[in-house]
């Protein structure tokens, strides 16, 4: 105990170095380095239309309309809240989930004109670990794709390659896997007009 | 698997096999692993490190006793908890607070403080919900640090114990918290951080922006237009990198390093496992660099390769394959040149399935407890994966120092089976293993099971009516959440609401008991083997570098873990699987 005592000395003023170590100086170093170097992506890789601010490159969005691609079902949330992160945490049998799937496969063939035979991609159906993922599965885009081009009244070539446009591939070809940016995607189909 | 996760594990394999090494003998170098106790950098960091040392009033060339090395530790670790508990306590009237993030409740900060001084980084709130920027640089990422840091001295003092002979002292505790921080964590956090700002992972002090979203007919669930989001801002790499490296694990944001702004592509995907796995293997190597024997290091890195690599495998395949119940229901789950397929509820399309078992294996391997994906969602063996993993004690590689401490005990307990059966006095590195080191090895083996077993069960028995899902899986659910708590590990099976004051309470003692009740046991045993003579190696000394004394090893993990939990296991995924 008298060593313990002994030691309160050089722990109360370790705990204030250290804070002001690694709670400040670190910090705010990391902060001037990625504000000066990496302006964009230090704050958060926003994507601006006419000077709003309209999302982030990164950060998933609703969409219902039929003229947009959908992303995948989020448990963040109302639905893609960025300030709410979250997965469902369901179980693999939990049967409110299981509900839920077989709903979201119903509506997604409905939503795409699609026949009771079509195997429904699995990440159309299923909440994202973030609630916030900003991509879908190629399969999943394009079985979206007629939708878009008839609602757009667009060719459904153009759609399908506006979806190769911006499929972001692995990191350094390995890293990953390959994914549509639906934020992305639908700012370059409203450019279409 | 695509041949592409097959790559990408190989290049994981061979960054580490290039780096580990190096990272390795430095770090021995820094605890004087050289004649002359100079290290690297020496010209620059001496003099920082020498008016830190002014400031503490402490002499670094004193050495201090087992018993004064563990004071000076629970004094350090005392004083960062009541720190942190101030800081939850009063966050809501301090400043840098643009989200206005209230205080925490008593109990609540108790855990929180609790948890991130001890390196587990559990955490019963949403971090983008309940903490404030101040708290998340003051509070969380400075004990980030410390907590990896103490954990690195402890195995340090624990090797200069198995080095030394007819000494009592292991070295100096402020000296070696210093050095673990000033020329380890802190260098190899500033690297990490800016590689993952120029990725997309955010750094700044920003409240929440708000975007008006493209699809401009969005309602909420009452029809009324909803076409704003709000962009969540913070410093988030530089803590980012430092819960990677320091096998923290506690997330910036709720979804952890699934959140696109913790985790951006598949490139930092990669570099967040590589930064977990990166010191616990390397102290491995400063291991052997100072006991001056590498075929002990090369041993022990085969053996928790080699348990790593099976968990990985297993959770990877497992949820690669999918849930059959959603084939049944027609969900293509398969892997095709247009999806990466497997059972992605709970997981980002950017990661993949493959990629979750991995991340899953190393976070629970390592004592970080960061996840990429949500383990409540995994399979059933998918989900049993990583929870085997942590009851294993965390040895694979294990926490930043904890996990080669946890592994040296484990050694240890195998020669002293190993000498039970041939009738001789066991030793390990010439040092004779008596009474009293097996006592505190036994007691270091059952803190984690009783912290992990007796609060499960607890938790099961008297509040029968907090939340967690029907049958099985919420067995699951309970004992996943205490493995977490009891091997200061921090990921969770995350359905189950763990705020409440029997959760935050108990999880907080589990996780207490789960880091001292061993680090104190290894300081002790380190001080006891500092004492005793070095005997020389004869033709009856069992070798510790070979393939039987690695088989007998990983066979004591495997018995230890499977003895104490396999009749929980049985009862949670096994029975959930087989339920299928």
């Amino acid at each position: 105990m008298r060593a313990f005592i002994r030691q309160l000395k050089p722990a109360i003023i370790s705990v204030i170095v250290f804070t002001v170590l690694l709670g400040g100086v670190y910090p705010l170093v990391a902060t001037a380095i990625g504000q000066v170097a990496f302006n964009d992506e230090a704050n958060g890789s926003l994507i601006r239309r006419d000077g709003v601010v309209v999302g982030s490159e990164l950060i998933g969005q609703t969409f219902t309309a039929p003229e947009y691609f959908h992303s995948r079902p989020s448990a963040a949330g109302a639905g893609y809240d960025g300030s709410a992160s979250s997965g469902s945490n369901y179980g693999p049998q939990n049967p409110d989930f299981l509900a839920a799937v077989a709903e979201r496969v119903a509506a997604y063939r409905e939503e795409n004109g699609l026949s009771g035979d079509v195997s429904v991609p699995v990440d159309a159906v299923t909440a994202s670990a973030s609630g916030l993922d900003p991509h879908i599965s190629v399969a999943n885009a394009r079985l979206q794709a007629a939708r878009v081009a008839q609602a757009r009244g667009l060719t459904l070539a153009v759609v399908m390659g506006l979806i190769d446009d911006h499929t972001d591939g692995r990191s350094l070809g390995v890293l990953g896997e390959p994914g549509v940016n639906v934020v992305l995607l639908n700012l370059a189909l409203d450019e279409q007009g | 698997m695509s041949w592409q996760n097959v790559l990408q594990f190989a290049a994981l394999a061979l960054l580490l096999a290039v780096t580990v090494p190096l990272l390795g003998r430095y770090i021995a170098n820094v605890f004087g692993a050289r004649a002359d106790g100079s290290a690297p950098g020496d010209r620059f960091f001496n003099p920082i490190e020498r008016v830190i040392y002014r400031i503490f009033g402490v002499d670094p060339k004193r050495e201090q006793r087992w018993n004064v090395y563990a004071a000076s530790m629970m004094a350090f670790t005392l004083l960062s908890l009541l720190s942190l508990y101030v800081l939850l306590r009063t966050q809501g009237s301090l400043p840098f607070n643009p989200t206005d993030r209230e205080s925490l409740t008593p109990t609540g900060a108790f855990n929180a403080a609790v948890s991130f001084t001890t390196n587990t980084n559990w955490q019963w709130f949403s971090g983008e919900v309940s903490i404030s920027h101040l708290t998340q640089m003051l509070g969380l990422a400075v004990q980030n640090f410390t907590s990896a840091a103490v954990g690195l001295a402890i195995v340090i003092a624990l090797i200069r114990g198995i080095t030394r002979s007819g000494s009592r002292n292991l070295g100096n505790f402020w000296v070696d918290l210093t050095r673990g921080i000033v020329r380890v964590l802190l260098p190899l956090a500033l690297v990490g951080t800016v590689v993952l700002i120029s990725q997309g992972v955010v750094q700044n002090f920003n409240g929440h922006t708000t975007a008006t979203t493209i699809d401009a007919t969005n309602t909420d669930a009452d029809g009324n237009p909803a076409t704003t989001q709000l962009i969540p801002g913070g410093p988030v790499a530089s803590q980012e990198a430092i819960k990677e490296l320091g096998t923290n694990g506690g997330g910036y944001y709720n979804a952890n390093s699934s959140h696109p702004f913790e985790n951006t592509n598949g490139f930092t995907d990669f570099m967040e496992i590589y930064m977990l796995l990166l010191i616990p293997l390397s102290l491995v190597v400063t291991f052997g660099c100072m006991v001056r024997d590498k075929r002990q290091s090369r041993l022990l890195i085969a053996v928790m390769a080699g348990i790593l690599i099976v968990f990985a495998g297993v959770a990877s395949l497992a949820e690669q394959n999918g849930n059959s119940k959603l084939t049944e229901l027609q969900v293509d789950q398969s892997l095709s040149t247009t999806q990466s397929g497997g059972n992605m509820e709970g997981k980002e399309v950017r990661f993949g399935a493959a990629a979750c078992g991995v991340f899953a294996a190393s976070t629970t391997g390592t004592s970080t407890g960061a996840v990429n994906c949500m383990h409540d969602s995994f399979t059933a063996f998918g989900g049993m994966a990583p929870m085997l993993h942590m009851m294993l004690g965390e040895i694979s590689p294990g926490g930043v120092g904890v996990g080669l401490s946890g592994v040296l005990i484990m050694a240890l307990l195998s020669v002293f089976i190993a000498g039970l059966m041939v009738g001789r006095t066991p030793e390990y590195l010439g040092k004779k293993i008596q009474a009293s080191e097996m006592k505190l090895v036994t007691l270091y083996i059952l803190a984690m099971p009783f912290a992990l077993l007796t609060f499960a069960a607890a938790a099961i028995v008297l509040r029968g009516a907090t939340t967690y899902q029907a049958g099985p899986h919420g067995l699951s659910e309970v004992l996943y959440n205490y493995a977490s708590t009891a091997n200061n590990n921090g990921s969770a099976f995350a359905y189950q609401g763990t705020g409440t004051q029997w959760y935050t309470v108990s999880q907080g003692v589990s996780m207490l008991m789960g880091r001292f009740f061993t680090i104190i046991p290894v300081l002790a045993i380190g001080g006891s083997l500092a004492a005793k003579p070095k005997v020389p190696a004869t033709s009856g000394t069992m070798p510790t570098h070979n393939p039987l004394f690695g088989f007998l090893l990983a066979g004591v993990i495997a018995i230890v873990a499977g003895l104490t939990f396999f009749p929980a296991l049985a009862l949670g995924p096994i029975l959930e699987h087989l339920s299928l």
